[in-house]
């Protein structure tokens, strides 16, 4: 927190920040596609490789190398136009977008300017709000194709960051990997809700790019790169203000605290008379506030002009019809057909949706798991698990392992009880749950599986005899086997119990 | 017509990271100017039946097979380079960017 910002005394929170000032959005979203091989040569796409391993003289900008287009790029880029709803140009061509920056090889980056190949759509999308689910359409200005950056290091400086480093080194692997770049028209009329409406539009538009399987839509890695425009004009005024862009959002999260930053940082700046400077930002993750970047260059800076070593798109309506007929369902009617299917309320299904978890439900009731189970495990159990670790509960354990826990309580082999401690040890990464169950003698008929719990309890509760037993000391069990068939009213088989407690203490 | 004034030139070789001196920036808008005079004369023989072109052969949806193929080695990659480290092109330090 050395960072901080001396706040100014009449201070403007959110609440008191959209009181005042009606907030207009603008979204560019950036999204890796998943072709094999790159956009214009046909070096590998693949994540991860040693430096400078997937590049050609095409992608090296080496003189006299000709690109040609990767026609799977063009189709994903055609159907993630049609899923928003745009109209596809019948004729489209690249352009160089000029700037000397070594990210780019070539000096340039083939992009496309005045001629995009999609245009003029729409994605709506529904928030939740204290009034109840509210609707709203985001017009989709333009989804072009154009290729990604090379990745820089900036060596020497304190920070790693670019000031003071003395020298930078380029890996050229991810340069010319395709990219598709989606900008939405401006958005206005949301109010106070601008950051959820954010929010549930990268959302949605990622759902969608992964119900099409054209980009692993991924934004904690980057293959989908959210840039939030933010301004503010007064209250019914009917002006717009100066606008900020903060580059590279990488998660939901973020893209909705980034426009609450922003909506309180312009607000306080306004309110101190000051004026907006139309400039690009940089969110911090840690504070959610962002920090300025260089100043916007001007579009007629990056003089671009029609690239003439690559020819014109120009997909005819045969070739587009023959896409449209392979577009998916779209997520908002699979949400709706899953919540009937699985009979689901209103609002367990809307924490479904802001959790994130409807895929890997889908994918562990379809491996075999009663629809009430597969979620309550994922909502419940995973996701306090994931609280407490502050991460995605898609990242700690898998669909299938979830499902083979669900089986095993469906055929009476696990309690609910006996089946979290098998979950926590999948999580802890003691291996698949059948080796949780072996490894920690979890796996019990019914009978066992009560005993289990009045031991562990037993050995909770007196942790330093239990020590001793795994020492070797076996007459110490004596005080846990007591201690057990009090807890189970003398009910229990104490020949039983003695046999469980030290095979659970690895006697 | 004059097009480029000195203060273009002197922007582009900013935007090119270019280091001019006052007689070359001078010697370059003369010398742009006289080029840019050059080609506005096809403006005067192209009518308005002749679409403004990118490419000399009216060709259109060239494509390719999304098909990976052997890729340079980083020795191939880097042998032109003029400086390299840890595999990788090294270049000097950027200035005035974030």
């Amino acid at each position: 927190m050395s960072q901080m910002v001396p706040m100014p005394l009449n201070y403007l929170n959110y609440d008191e920040a959209v009181a005042k000032y009606e907030p207009t959005l603008g979204l560019e979203v950036h999204v890796e596609l998943n072709t094999k091989s790159k956009m214009f040569c046909s070096c590998s796409t693949e994540f991860g490789g040693e430096p400078n391993t997937q590049t050609c003289p095409v992608c090296l900008g080496l003189p006299g190398a000709l690109p040609v287009v990767n026609g799977k790029a063009i189709e994903s880029t055609i159907l993630i136009g049609l899923a928003l709803n745009c109209s596809i140009a019948p004729f489209s061509r690249f352009a160089r977008k000029n700037y000397f920056y070594p990210d780019m090889p070539k000096n340039f980056q083939t992009s496309q300017y005045d001629e995009p190949i999609c245009v003029n759509g729409y994605l709506d999308i529904e928030i939740a709000t204290e009034e109840g689910p509210k609707q709203f359409r985001v017009e989709i200005e333009r989804v072009h194709m154009e290729e990604d950056t090379g990745k820089s290091l900036h060596v020497g400086g304190a920070t790693g960051r670019i000031h003071g480093a003395e020298y930078s080194l380029l890996d050229y692997n991810r340069a010319g990997i395709p990219l598709v770049e989606i900008v939405t028209k401006i958005v206005g009329g949301t109010g106070k809700y601008a950051p959820q409406v954010a929010r549930a539009y990268v959302s949605e538009l990622r759902d969608i790019l992964r119900s099409l399987g054209v980009s692993d839509v991924k934004m904690e890695q980057g293959s989908m790169r959210c840039d939030v425009n933010v301004s503010l004009s007064p209250l019914d005024s009917g002006t717009l203000g100066t606008r900020s862009e903060t580059k590279n959002v990488n998660s939901l999260r973020s893209v909705e605290r980034a426009v609450i930053g922003e909506v309180i940082r312009q607000s306080n700046r306004l309110e101190a008379g000051e004026r907006i400077v139309q400039e690009t930002r940089h969110f911090l993750e840690e504070s959610g506030q962002t920090r300025p970047g260089r100043s916007k260059e001007q579009a007629e800076d990056y003089r671009y002009f029609p690239e003439p070593d690559l020819v014109p798109v120009a997909p005819d309506s045969g070739w587009i019809e023959a896409l449209r007929a392979t577009l998916p369902e779209r997520p908002s009617a699979r949400r709706a057909r899953l919540k009937a299917e699985w009979s689901v309320p209103d609002k367990e299904m809307t924490s479904l949706i802001n959790a994130g978890l409807l895929d890997v439900v889908q994918e562990t009731i379809e491996l075999g798991a009663e629809p009430i189970r597969a979620r309550s495990w994922w909502l419940g159990e995973i996701s306090r698990l994931a609280n407490e670790r502050d991460v995605d509960p898609t990242t700690l354990i898998t669909p299938t392992q979830v499902a083979e826990v669900i089986s095993l309580i469906q055929n009476g082999d696990l309690t609910d009880n006996l089946a979290r401690q098998v979950v926590e040890g999948v999580i802890a990464g003691a291996g698949r749950p059948s080796e949780v169950i072996a490894q920690r003698g979890l796996k019990v008929v019914s009978d066992d599986a009560a005993l289990m719990l009045a031991i562990e309890a037993a050995i909770a509760a007196q942790p330093e005899t239990a020590e001793r037993i795994r020492g070797g000391n076996i007459p110490a069990a004596g005080a846990l086997i007591g201690a057990v068939m009090k807890a189970t009213g003398g009910q229990a088989d104490a020949a039983k119990v003695r046999e469980l407690l030290l095979k659970h203490l690895g006697q | 017509m004059a097009a480029i004034s000195r203060d273009d030139v002197a922007h582009l070789a900013k935007l090119a990271r270019i280091s001019m001196n006052d007689s070359e920036l001078d010697h370059l808008a003369e010398e742009m100017d006289l080029i840019l005079g050059a080609v506005a004369r096809v403006q005067e023989v192209a009518g308005r039946d002749v679409p403004p072109t990118s490419h000399p052969i009216p060709v259109k949806n060239v494509v390719r097979e999304d098909l990976v193929r052997p890729s340079l080695t980083p020795q191939e990659a880097l042998s032109g380079a003029p400086a390299q480290s840890e595999d990788r092109f090294k270049v000097p330090q950027i200035l005035g960017e974030e």
